[in-house]
């Protein structure tokens, strides 16, 4: 699935990374839990999470992660987007709630990390 | 090639920035993306340990050829059991680190998972020493 058609399938709104907007995703990990996301190994992810602080995006830079998701109506703060920018990162913000956001994208194929 | 940075105790909004800029080096230098990954999680790890737990830290990175070896040193209260700080899930985090994600117990299992050497001694109420080392 292409990042564009979460974006899409979510009505979510594009912060940075509009030029990614075209790659593929090959499976997506929701977690508020930033310890968690760490121990994953998948490439081509898109990390779905309320938790809106700089360390999520830290995180994703460190675990090669190349969306971000925010999901229940969180807005990034200006530190995130500035250092999402610098990253290269793909940060979309999204009015939906966790549950609802992960059932769109999964009944739409976007394969689960385990 | 060494590189040494400074670690605040405390400050969350810093956390991470020695990491980057290592992650920044190691892909400079040609060396392979899983293993970037690799080393920077486990830096990652340590370096908000420090942040969570410590006053202040140092953290020393050579890369050679081959290798990536980093100590990550602190001023802090130390580990008292370093066996069961190791187990997975047990942790001593505040609610503060825990509101930022972090705290779940997981961070040593997790460097010692992406690392080929972990090395920890800590005194109480002085500080810790971590060494990872990774082969490539």
């Amino acid at each position: 699935m292409e990042i564009s058609t979460v974006v899409s399938l979510l009505d979510a709104r594009v912060v940075c990374g509009h030029q990614r907007l075209s790659e593929p995703l090959r499976a997506a990990f929701a977690s508020d839990l930033m310890s968690d996301v760490l121990t994953l190994d998948t490439d081509g992810l898109v990390l779905i999470t309320g938790m809106c602080n700089t360390q999520t995006i830290r995180t994703a830079e460190m675990s090669d992660i190349a969306c971000v998701l925010l999901v229940r109506g969180k807005k990034a703060t200006p530190d995130m987007v500035a250092l999402a920018c610098e990253n290269n990162l793909v940060m979309l913000e999204c009015a939906y709630s966790m549950y609802r956001t992960v059932g769109i994208l999964y009944t739409h194929g976007l394969a689960p990390v385990y | 090639m060494e590189l040494t940075y400074e670690v605040e105790g405390g400050n969350f909004s810093k956390a991470g920035h020695a990491s980057s800029s290592i992650k920044k080096v190691l892909k400079q230098l040609n060396v392979d993306p899983k293993v970037v990954k690799r080393v920077v999680v486990a830096l990652y790890e340590a370096e908000v340990n420090v942040v969570a737990h410590a006053y202040n830290g140092i953290i020393t990175a050579r890369v050679e050829q081959g290798s990536v070896s980093i100590e990550v040193r602190d001023q802090g209260p130390g580990i008292p059991d370093i066996p069961l700080a190791m187990q997975a899930g047990y942790s001593t985090a505040s609610a503060k680190v825990r509101e930022m994600g972090f705290g779940a117990g997981m961070g040593l299992p997790n460097m010692k998972k992406n690392v080929d050497v972990l090395n920890i001694s800590s005194q109480v109420g002085v500080g810790t020493r971590v060494e990872l080392i990774t082969y490539f």
